[in-house]
């Protein structure tokens, strides 16, 4: 295995086990340190894909900003295993379980299908990540979703304020 | 080609880790001496003075009795996450060392080594990045702490550091809108060329900006509402105690330290030699003894701006926080935003010859 390999062995069962324990573990805040371990390790992909903007962007804004907003919340409701509604309906669990199961089976077989299966991932080669290229483009040939974007983010940012001020 | 492996490489890369790493802990040990001196000066008083010749010894004698102090974990707190804080506020301060050009290159065994750990693609995104972790050192500590007034203090930090950072960030957006590069290493040298070719000339609204934020995110007064003592008693190290509290107070050395670092090669040249031409002064001495001096001038710089924050934390007062907040959101955004916009106005200007 080149080393590469290893680093995406290694990233992808940090991503997903990080991801699994978001959901097992008992206590909230526990969940969140654990979400921000995977966006650690989605990070890590971002770089071993030569996309180094996005994977310091992804840092910065996810784990560094969104996240610490998601941690402050729960920390100031203290919430903890005690004050979470135990879940005492067997069948639903049943039912989450059997729906999730067929959910995981119809995209393994949607994948299946698919050409990525031959090219898993295209690492070391192109640098369509770095900052310049990705200026470039986004200024040119995705002006316009770009700009949409920015008014969908000004949109949301007015909402917040306008939401924040009536409950004041 | 990325992670092509050379083992001179990697072991050029661990001895200078291991430089850097050793001289910010050094530097920050010498810092809390220096403070101790500089406020004593600043309040006619001697300092320091008995540990060795004018209590030169004074940071070991410190470092000896936090080691030795009993160590001690409040009940009913996390104990894996009360570490873990700590360790995070120490290890994301020592992070950013990584993309500082020191100085320019050294030349020895037949090769030319960088004395830069990374010159990455990023470089001072990589620097925001960084921050934004050394949040987490601090929440995490407070609320495994147990304790609301640990808690209340994580959160005054956590988000005084988030609202400083968008300001911090739109005046650094002029500054690379002037430089056209993201990476330290050429953004230092492009203000090679004369003194005046320095950001701060270019950028001074920028630069005034950028230091104010870059108090308040090394926590120091007059921001240093998250360890208020007179509202919170000690903040969100309240319960700490030994070398874990000896952790949080020696990050904040090493922030101070690096983010002079930062301003240094953003704003002052990095390791330039003001009214001297460096080019021409390498072919005279040889390539090794400019980096000596260079690397020596960069200590010194950084070093002014330690002496900055010592200057300012035993002049100024703590602000209210309410007062924080408005000094955040309503004068250094908008202020910004206004740097940000007239100077890329004065760049497309530029580039069209002065037509309008």
């Amino acid at each position: 295995m080149s080393i590469v390999e290893i680093l995406f062995w290694f990233l992808s069962i940090l991503a997903l086990g990080g991801a699994a324990m978001v959901v097992a573990s008992k206590s909230p805040v526990h969940s969140i340190l654990y979400l921000i371990l995977t966006f650690f390790a989605i990070s890590g992909h971002y770089i071993l894909l030569n996309a180094q903007f996005l994977a310091i962007v992804n840092v910065i804004v996810y784990a560094g900003a969104i996240m610490v907003l998601f941690l402050f919340v729960v920390m100031l409701m203290n919430l903890n295993a005690d004050s979470e509604p135990q879940q005492k309906n067997k069948w639903l669990l049943y039912i989450g379980g059997i729906a999730g199961g067929s959910l995981l089976l119809v995209i393994v077989a949607a994948l299946k299908q698919t050409a990525a299966t031959t090219q898993l991932v295209q690492m070391n080669n192109g640098d369509a990540g770095l900052i310049k290229n990705l200026g470039m483009v986004l200024f040119t040939e995705y002006v316009f979703p770009f700009e949409i974007s920015s008014v969908l983010f000004l949109s949301a940012m007015i909402g917040a304020v306008v939401i924040s001020k009536k409950e004041a | 080609m990325l992670l092509s492996i050379d083992s001179f490489l990697i072991l050029e890369k661990l001895v200078l880790i291991v430089v850097v790493v050793m001289s910010s802990l050094v530097i920050a040990m010498y810092a809390t001496y220096a403070e101790r001196k500089v406020a004593a000066v600043m309040q006619d008083r001697r300092g320091p003075n008995r540990a060795g010749p004018s209590g030169i010894f004074q940071p070991l004698a410190d470092g000896l009795k936090l080691f030795f102090k009993e160590e001690i974990i409040p009940d009913f707190s996390s104990k894996f996450l009360f570490i873990l804080g700590p360790c995070l506020a120490m290890l994301t301060a020592m992070m950013t060392g990584a993309v500082i050009p020191w100085g320019n290159k050294i030349h020895f065994f037949d090769r030319d080594i960088p004395l830069q750990i990374a010159d990455i693609n990023i470089g001072i995104l990589y620097v925001f990045g960084v921050v934004s972790m050394g949040v987490y050192g601090i929440m995490i500590g407070s609320w495994a702490s147990n304790n609301k007034f640990s808690l209340m203090g994580g959160l005054r930090a956590a988000s005084q550091i988030i609202s400083y950072e968008l300001a911090m960030g739109i005046a650094l957006i002029a500054l690379l809108m002037t430089s056209g590069t993201l990476s330290l290493k050429e953004i230092v040298e492009q203000q090679q060329a004369h003194w005046y070719s320095w950001n701060i000339i270019k950028q001074p609204l920028g630069f005034l900006i950028f230091l104010i934020c870059a108090f308040a995110e090394c926590n120091r007064t007059p921001f240093d509402l998250a360890e208020a003592e007179n509202e919170l008693i000690g903040g969100y190290h309240t319960e700490y105690s030994s070398m874990k509290l000896g952790f949080y107070l020696f990050a904040e050395y090493i922030n101070m330290f690096l983010s002079g670092s930062v301003m240094v090669s953003l704003f002052f040249g990095g390791y330039d030699i003001p009214f001297v031409n460096d080019a021409a002064l390498a072919d005279n001495i040889g390539v090794n003894w400019i980096a000596l001096i260079h690397t020596a001038l960069f200590f010194f710089k950084a070093a002014c701006f330690l002496f900055l924050f010592m200057w300012v934390r035993w002049t100024i007062p703590r602000f209210r926080y309410d007062q924080l907040m408005n000094l955040g959101w309503k004068i250094l955004i908008p202020l910004a935003l206004l740097n940000m916009l007239v100077t890329g106005a004065v760049i497309l200007f530029q580039q069209n010859n002065w037509h309008f």
